[in-house]
């Protein structure tokens, strides 16, 4: 059932292949330099790996703007995106499936009353018109890197064939990791939150989360649309760009490449952040704008003359337009599938005051006077409370969010058939052993049984400066809470 | 089976450079062929005229091979059309060398001592013309920047020819006591060594166009 619900993520992962491998391999395909069975392979095989090594960044982004937590709800989203994506094309704008989704995700936000992270929001449509511009930027410098390079060097003609042509083998590829690590979010990212999967151990070596496992189904099936239907594309838009110059061509894949990397590095983001600079939001970005970006930067380049800045219209338009479109048809089509089809499309998140959570609120240093008369205070939606928050001046955006944090219920009941449910593979016998303490334990909100058990055990305790367990760690919670998550109502 | 990633190439611009070289050598032995015709050496002519013939049949094949080569395995296509059609300009010259030569043979045109000295400095600058296109492309291969070095003096050796060939032949019409038809013999000679001169100029015409499409 949940592959069938799937489908819509499927299907949009087998266009994003179709479409946006010509992005990456077209000029080496269209120059004859690699047959397009070559390319295919290469193609395919890097999307995966760069979708499941590094598809989480943007998935998490993706993930804040709204957190779709019912299967049926995810299924729209996507289908919404994919319709919204199709219609535009066929207008022929050329627009983006990273538009499409967050546009669908928004709409579903609006349907359910959920929140609306207008911060995070704010941060992906920034990137958006940052993309193209990026591209064109490093374009520029890029190109004029290679240039100077040829001419210090004195690279002979057909030397600097052969070079042009592995350095499109390599930057295609590179295209291809960078393709799957940043728009696999739009593929799969709003099913990771109602993933059925557990995490995974591969023979002891390795292990996949079950995200990972998510962008590895998403990343095959790109991998599926570059193999079976990118060609015609490939053909048509490599030979495209081969209207610019051989060595322009390699400087505009780079440039792409480089841009769709940042966006999604989480590698990037830490460096950044180590350093004292502001990150890199991790968002999906269009893979064809930004191919269109860097080659109007080489085009600006050379006198900016044959620009076609009806192109660059209509890319702006497509920004605006194709979330819009996507969230009027998320909206409908969720009516529709709630109440025609009788499906679930949101799993109703409420928000309570307890005892536990105002005490987390005081200890955070947030001033708690006023919240304190709102204790056992029951909220429905997301948008409740945070109205009710916002008509206390003091309380800052940063506080408001750590009191949803803190309110928003998520019972869970630690069943013993549960635990021992649980892969042995993938969670330590000790984090088992402290599970079984605290079975039969009712918690109302996700970090008191996170507390809970990290006070027994450091085995769940998150630890400073080790990134790789705690985002481990952060897996199985996520996984332990979805397993004992329970809508029945306990008496305490 | 070998399995490559890549379409092998297999060293191209070794191919061109041997193909310019026997446009150089058919350059060189047009050269000897003249001068041993026209001092009446004709053993020596005859072995001249019979190298040429190599030379050319050579430059063809190596043409051939080059013209497949590039079509089936390496270059973008805007450069690999840019690529041919400067191959067969080259080759052209090389084939009008062949051509005059056989014709000296096939014709046997006669050409009066007295304008033998005029004669040679015609055919030199032809061929001087055609060594400093073959030095071009080289460098068009190589060093894009020499190109244009050598560029200058093709057309210096074309105009030279002009004004040898213009001067040979007010010699030839003013001469008297020769027909008309024996007049109209030589001057076709001059015309034709002259023509090379001028292909030549119009081969780098061509590559100071492709090499501004190189320009970056």
């Amino acid at each position: 059932m949940f592959l069938l619900f799937l489908s819509s993520g499927l299907f949009l992962g087998w266009t994003l292949g179709a479409n946006d491998a010509a992005n990456v391999f077209g000029t080496a395909v269209g120059s004859r330099m690699i047959s397009f069975k070559k390319a295919a392979i290469l193609c395919g095989l890097f999307v995966v790996l760069g979708a499941v090594i590094s598809g989480a960044g943007t998935s998490d982004t993706v993930g804040k703007l709204g957190n779709v937590n019912a299967i049926g709800g995810a299924f729209i989203v996507a289908l919404a995106a994919a319709l919204s994506v199709y219609l535009m094309t066929v207008t022929g704008y050329p627009v983006s499936t990273s538009q499409g989704i967050i546009g669908a995700i928004i709409g579903w936000n609006f349907f359910t009353g959920t929140l609306v992270d207008y911060d995070a929001l704010s941060k992906i449509v920034s990137s958006w018109i940052a993309c193209p511009i990026l591209a064109a930027i490093f374009s520029i410098i890029l190109y004029k890197l290679v240039v100077a390079g040829i001419r210090t060097f004195n690279v002979p003609m057909f030397k600097l064939d052969t070079l042009t042509r592995y350095g499109l083998i390599i930057a295609g590829t590179f295209g291809a990791y960078s393709l799957g690590a940043n728009n696999i979010a739009n593929v799969m990212g709003v099913f990771v939150p109602v993933s059925p999967f557990p995490g995974i151990s591969i023979m002891g070596i390795f292990s996949l989360t079950s995200a990972q496992q998510l962008f590895l189904i998403g990343g095959i099936t790109i991998a599926i649309g570059v193999i079976t239907y990118s060609k015609r594309v490939i053909m048509t838009v490599g030979t495209g760009i081969m209207k610019i110059s051989p060595v322009s061509a390699f400087v505009a894949v780079c440039a792409h490449s480089l841009v769709l990397f940042i966006f999604a590095s989480q590698g990037l983001e830490r460096l950044l952040i180590s350093c004292g600079l502001p990150p890199i939001p991790l968002v999906p970005v269009s893979s064809s704008q930004a191919i269109i970006g860097a080659i109007i930067g080489i085009g600006l380049l050379k006198g900016g003359q044959n620009i076609r800045w009806r192109t660059v219209g209509e890319i702006a338009v497509g920004w605006v337009t194709t979330p819009v479109l996507a969230a009027v048809i998320s909206f409908i089509s969720l009516f529709f599938f709630q109440n025609v089809f009788q499906q679930q499309i949101y799993k109703p998140v409420e928000y309570t005051m307890s005892t536990e959570a105002l005490e987390r609120i005081e200890n955070h240093g947030i001033p708690s006077h006023e919240l304190m008369k709102r204790l056992g205070e029951n909220y429905a939606t997301a948008v409740q409370l945070n109205k009710t928050l916002k008509q206390d001046p003091s309380l800052q955006r940063d506080d408001i969010q750590f009191i949803m944090e803190s309110a928003e219920v998520y019972r869970m009941h630690v069943t013993d058939a549960g635990i021992r449910s649980l892969d042995t593979n993938t969670f330590t016998e000790e984090q088992i052993q402290v599970l079984k303490k605290v079975e039969g334990q009712i918690f109302i909100h996700t970090w008191v049984m996170d507390k809970a058990l990290a006070e027994l055990s450091p085995s769940w305790a998150f630890k400073k400066d080790d990134e790789q367990f705690n985002r481990e760690l952060q897996e199985k919670l996520s996984y332990i809470h979805g397993l004992f998550h329970t809508t029945e109502f306990f008496i305490r | 089976m070998k399995s490559r990633i890549l379409k092998h190439s297999e060293k191209p611009d070794q191919r061109f450079a041997e193909f310019l070289d026997n446009v150089n050598e058919a350059g060189i032995v047009f050269r000897e062929a003249a001068e041993n015709y026209c001092k009446g050496n004709l053993e020596t002519f005859q072995q001249k005229r019979d190298a040429m013939r190599d030379i050319e049949h050579r430059g063809d094949s190596l043409r051939r091979s080059l013209e497949h080569l590039l079509y089936t395995k390496t270059l973008f296509p805007e450069s690999r059309s840019d690529v041919l059609e400067l191959l067969e300009r080259m080759d052209t010259l090389l084939d009008n060398f062949k051509a005059i030569t056989w014709r000296f043979d096939i014709e046997s045109p006669d050409i009066l001592p007295e304008f033998h000295d005029d004669f040679m400095e015609l055919v030199a600058s032809a061929v001087n013309a055609v060594e400093s296109t073959v030095l071009s492309c080289k460098a068009f291969f190589g060093n894009i920047d020499d190109a244009c070095n050598h560029m200058h003096k093709v057309m210096y050796w074309e105009k030279e020819g002009d004004i040898v060939s213009t001067r040979l032949q007010k010699r030839i019409f003013r001469k008297e006591g020769l027909r008309l038809s024996q007049k109209r013999h030589i001057y076709d000679f001059t015309r034709y060594v002259e023509k090379i001169g001028n292909e030549a100029e119009d081969v780098i015409d061509r590559l100071n166009i492709y090499i501004i499409k190189r320009e970056m």
